[in-house]
């Protein structure tokens, strides 16, 4: 990457108070490691997405296709009328601040703009100017503005400098949310072909292709047996799992980057395990083989063309409910959007678990159950065989996923999951956690390379609360349920916090599980020395027992 | 800053018309009667337009914001209030969001410093001075309605008696009776804090637009008059009853014997009626409209409906197959067709038909 | 119009003006009533101690004043505009000629809900039939 990130004493030198110059007289620098590449034209047009075209946000001239303000005006006016939640998000604001020192970029970066309610004004600022009398005849006065080149700018730079994680919207006494006016200044933008390309990519990837990666079903197949391989020498089993299986109980469907890259591999590496030690007849598939969805940082439209596979998936297979995998925005979408976009799922069972009976009424409708919550039970229940102790080198904190958080309340079964197979959990401070947590700094489609140092801004607030129980309570591994957390996560905490790992809740899961004909557990599932290994006590003396008594 | 001086302005030109309306052309009806019904309607028929207007959106997702443990296993304690999975958790959501500003006083301060070491401290001032200001604006409007009702129900009196139950006035600085009413002064005290926090904060000052502004001049104009009127210049109440009861029964009279600055007074509330259903005072009816407050989040266990859905463009498993049947075929992995079907025209028509 | 969640904004706008207009639909059809006050007869006093407007609107602040000068200063005299003295007292001066409460004081401050405290110490005036 030819973008070079400063140290971390420069970039935490933030200053939070805004400058003199009025916010509609400044435009934003596109210099490296602040933006987004642009949309590749093939991945817009394997998708059919309009104005395909070679460019750079940096050039002057972005290529935007004839009547461009005609489109987003348009664009404005229909999403006026189907969503509720931005003509209203658009009339009520008062613009009190109480949103304003919540954002994790503002905080990062110090950039006015990325305040919640100014993020929402660049948008709201057009909406007045276009669209309102008083904004119409009294302009910059009445906080109206005309759509201009210059504002299509700053919206791309703005709206990709936000990652949907509804922070804001909790501290707002009307319940703004910022993410809902961003989801559709991305579709504007969309509107003119103004995608960056990390999401595009991956949106057409997963279109064609089956998951973000665009691995076709032989190599999602062999990277699977990769993996298996890998379990087979460090855990001594070998497992046999089945893919796109008709008559299967069960379809699993988690994020693809999880069967790509480290450490998202070894919560893989879990699930397969898990599954596996339970016996759970369930299937894997390679056409809905991604559990995540950048359509939903392109569009409403896109996001269910996308989620569109899983139901139809399950149905060609025949199972009978779906579980889903770690991941963050993907949970946004099955809990909050897929049966209202692509059920009703009348062809699946009420979720029950084959293992202990119990029955997710939770999961009714949408007939898609979460990985901690089907763990949790199964634990609850007492079907798992565990030792703890596996994880006694590990002091483990959790991060709580933006989207399961404020998008779902997936909150307890996590830590409950940790705390059942770890000896060592300890919670940061109650302002970054649970709903109040703060974004990886890379969430809704921003984890691209060039992007590193806007993203390392963006995760400082999340870096700095890990870093406080790094140094009072000794956190070696930040834990998550998310495959984006997974992939950025570790270079944030090289970045702020040396010396914290990251993995998946269900890798800890993994870690502690006594499979059934298991060789020694020498080693972790990342083939590394398992520092909490204790030989069976007849084959050397115990003299590593001191360690574990201190506990 | 050219928004700010530009309100404080406008509210001054506000109060000249009233002035020069009254105490120089004494438009007394124009003033009385005519103004005061045309806001009253501007108001009625704008709050009604308007909540119509966002009545016409749909909510095509359930999309409420989620502050607390969902509803799952039955083991797991949940969070009704702030995860609310049913329509009367939804209630009390709403009630206390809406009686005790629940989100506000969440508010947390940031405090960066170097290292970077970042904290959050409690920060409960804006919480509080809102609900200084929107309780004693709510106070201060039921008093008014013994203006407007005759005979003065009892409830009402009471208020007046709570309101003034400290019996105290402000003879000592010049101000005689009657018994001062706290709500006034703390309406007062609570729109100059916003105010004030408002001018200080340099963040809040950055985003502030002129129709910021504007009504907390407007409010902080009404209250001074209205205080002016009862303790300093003491105007004469019966005959300002007359006329508001007038206007109540639909009989309009012009009592003699009114003073100019009621008219004053009369004349700014009219203004902040007329202009309130199309400024971001709306937020009085929207924050009942917030879909990410107002539903319940159980969309995984009961199916909200867009009414909007349409069928979109997928790519569906057979064009998946066809794309990689030799592989898969290869690889091991189970194919519906094992080869590509004879009549090209058959999968393709299926191929298109989406939902 | 097409609305949606319609029954449920219908009727919070239908309860939100009912509130507000109170105070047109619970006096509908009514006439305003106005206080009515029964002055002294002239054969009793041609004017009050100062002038009738002041009086209206400023009365409370004259008594206010009086109470203080004769309780803390022990002043009773006052002396009118005109230059006529009067004697500083609620029950002597102002209850001579306005003699009935009912039909003076009560008929403004019931009209108003105003509650003044001159009766928690003065015993109200009997009434004369």
């Amino acid at each position: 990457m030819a973008v070079k990130t400063p140290s971390p004493q420069v970039v935490s030198q933030i200053d939070h108070h805004p400058p003199r110059q009025k916010w509609m007289d400044t435009k934003p620098e596109f210099k490296p490691g602040s933006y987004l590449y642009g949309a590749q034209p093939g991945n817009l047009e394997g998708v059919g997405l309009p104005n395909p075209r070679e460019w750079s946000p940096a050039d002057d001239d972005w290529k935007l296709p004839a009547d461009w303000q005609g489109t987003v005006r348009e664009g404005i006016a229909e999403r006026l009328t189907r969503f509720r939640s931005f003509k209203l998000f658009m009339d009520i604001c008062v613009r009190c601040g109480a949103c304003a020192d919540k954002c994790h970029f503002f905080i990062g970066t110090g950039d006015p703009k990325n305040m919640p309610v100014l993020r929402a004004e660049l948008l709201r600022s057009v909406y007045r100017g276009e669209f309102k009398t008083a904004g119409k005849i009294l302009g910059k006065l009445a906080g109206g503005r005309k759509l201009t080149e210059d504002v299509i700018k700053e919206w791309f730079y703005y709206f990709f400098q936000c990652t949907e994680c509804r922070r804001c919207s909790v501290f707002c006494p009307y319940g703004i949310d910022t993410a809902e006016v961003t989801i559709i200044a991305r579709e504007l933008l969309n509107l003119l072909g103004c995608n960056i390309d990390w999401i595009a990519g991956p949106v057409n990837n997963c279109f064609h292709n089956g998951n973000h990666l665009g691995l076709q079903p032989h190599t999602f197949k062999e990277n699977a047996e990769f993996l298996l391989d890998d379990i087979e020498e460090y855990v001594g089993v070998r497992i046999e799992p089945t893919f796109n299986r008709k008559g299967a109980e069960i379809l699993f469907v988690t994020p693809s980057g999880d069967i790509f890259a480290e450490p998202g591999i070894f919560t893989f590496m879990g699930y397969l395990m898990l599954f596996d030690h339970i016996g759970l007849d369930y299937t894997w598939s390679t056409y809905a083989s991604e559990g995540g969805n950048f359509g939903f940082f392109t569009s409403h439209e896109m996001m269910k063309r996308l989620n569109a596979k899983m139901y139809a998936e399950a149905k060609r297979l025949g199972v009978k409910w779906i579980l889903g995998g770690e991941c963050g925005h993907m949970w946004r979408v099955v809990h909050q959007y897929m049966d209202t976009m692509n059920g009703p799922a009348d062809f699946l069972e009420k979720p029950a678990s084959p293992i202990t009976g119990t029955v997710f009424n939770n999961a009714a409708a949408t007939k898609m159950v979460h990985i901690t919550e089907f763990t949790a039970d199964l634990i609850k229940n007492d079907k798992l065989k565990l030792d703890p102790s596996q994880n006694d080198h590990l002091t483990v904190t959790f991060h709580d996923s933006c989207n399961t958080s404020r998008g779902m309340g997936l909150l307890e079964e996590p830590r409950y999951v940790i705390n059942n197979v770890c000896n060592n959990f300890v919670d940061m401070a109650p302002q970054a956690t649970r709903e109040n947590t703060f974004c990886c700094g890379s969430g809704s489609g921003l984890n691209a390379g060039e992007y590193l140092e806007m993203r390392l801004r963006g995760g400082l607030p999340r870096a700095n609360a890990v870093h406080r129980v790094h140094e009072d309570k000794g956190v070696n591994m930040l834990a998550c349920v998310c495959a984006i957390d997974r992939a950025v996560l570790p270079p944030l905490m090289d970045y702020w916090v040396p010396g914290v790992g990251v993995c998946g809740v269900t890798e800890l899961v993994a870690n502690a599980l006594v499979m059934e004909g298991q060789g020694p557990r020498e080693y972790n599932l990342r083939g590394e020395e398992n520092l909490s290994y204790k030989p069976p006590a007849d084959e050397e003396a115990p003299a590593e027992a001191g360690e574990e008594g201190a506990e | 800053m050219i928004g700010f001086l530009l309100s404080i302005v406008a509210v001054l030109v506000l109060v000249g018309i009233a002035v020069v309306g009254v105490w120089g052309l004494d438009l007394r009806i124009l003033f009385g009667v005519i103004v005061p019904y045309a806001a009253l309607i501007t108001f009625f028929a704008g709050m009604v337009y308007k909540v119509l207007d966002w009545s016409r959106s749909p909510v095509p997702f359930r999309i409420p914001t989620t502050c607390g443990q969902e509803k799952s296993l039955p083991w797991i304690k949940r969070n009704k209030i702030d995860n609310p999975a049913s329509g009367g958790a939804v209630l009390l959501r709403m009630a206390l969001e809406i009686l005790t500003f629940r989100s506000l006083f969440r508010n947390m301060k940031l405090d960066y410093r170097q290292g970077p070491k970042i904290r959050y401290s409690s920060e409960k001032f804006l919480w509080l001075f809102a609900i200084m200001f929107h309780y004693a604006f709510l106070v201060v409007l039921i008093r008014h309605a013994r203006f407007f009702l005759e005979p003065v129900p009892k409830l009402l009196a009471a208020l007046e008696a709570v309101d003034g139950f400290l019996e105290f006035n402000l003879a000592a600085v010049g101000i005689g009776l009657p018994t001062v009413q706290l709500s006034g002064l703390v309406l007062l005290g609570g729109v100059s804090l916003l105010l004030l926090r408002r001018i200080v904060i340099p963040q809040v000052r950055y985003i502030s637009l002129a129709a910021d502004w504007f009504p907390l001049f407007l409010i902080t104009a009404i209250g001074l008059t209205g205080i002016l009127m009862r303790y300093v210049v003491r105007v004469d109440v019966v005959s300002i009853k007359e006329l508001a009861m007038g206007l109540a029964t639909f009989h309009p009279v012009v009592p003699q014997g009114v003073s100019a600055w009621f008219y004053v007074h009369l004349f700014l509330v009219c203004v902040l009626f007329a202009y309130f259903p199309f400024s971001k005072l709306m937020h009085l009816g929207g924050v009942f409209l917030s879909p990410t407050r107002n539903l319940a989040n159980n969309s995984r266990s009961v199916r909200h409906v867009n009414p909007w859905n349409y069928p979109v463009k997928t790519h569906d498993y057979h064009e998946y197959e066809d794309d990689f049947r030799e592989k898969m075929i290869g690889a091991g992995i189970p194919v519906e067709r094992e080869t590509a079907a004879e009549e090209p025209a058959a999968p393709a028509a299926e191929g298109k038909k989406e939902e | 119009m097409k609305l949606y969640d319609g029954g449920k904004i219908i009727t919070g706008l239908v309860i939100f003006l009912l509130i507000f207009t109170f105070p047109f639909w619970s006096s509908l059809g009514k006439a305003a009533p106005t206080p009515k006050l029964v002055l002294p007869a002239k054969t009793v006093a041609k004017q009050c101690v100062t002038a009738t407007p002041y009086m209206r609107a400023s009365h409370m602040k004259l008594l206010n004043d009086w109470r203080d000068a004769v309780v803390r200063d022990g002043l009773r005299v006052y002396v009118a505009d005109d230059g006529k003295h009067f004697n500083m007292s609620l029950t002597n001066t102002c209850l001579s000629c306005h003699d009935s409460k009912e039909k003076f004081c009560d008929q403004c401050h019931n009209y108003l809900a105003v509650a003044p405290f001159c009766w928690e110490c003065h015993l109200v005036p009997k009434e004369k039939k």
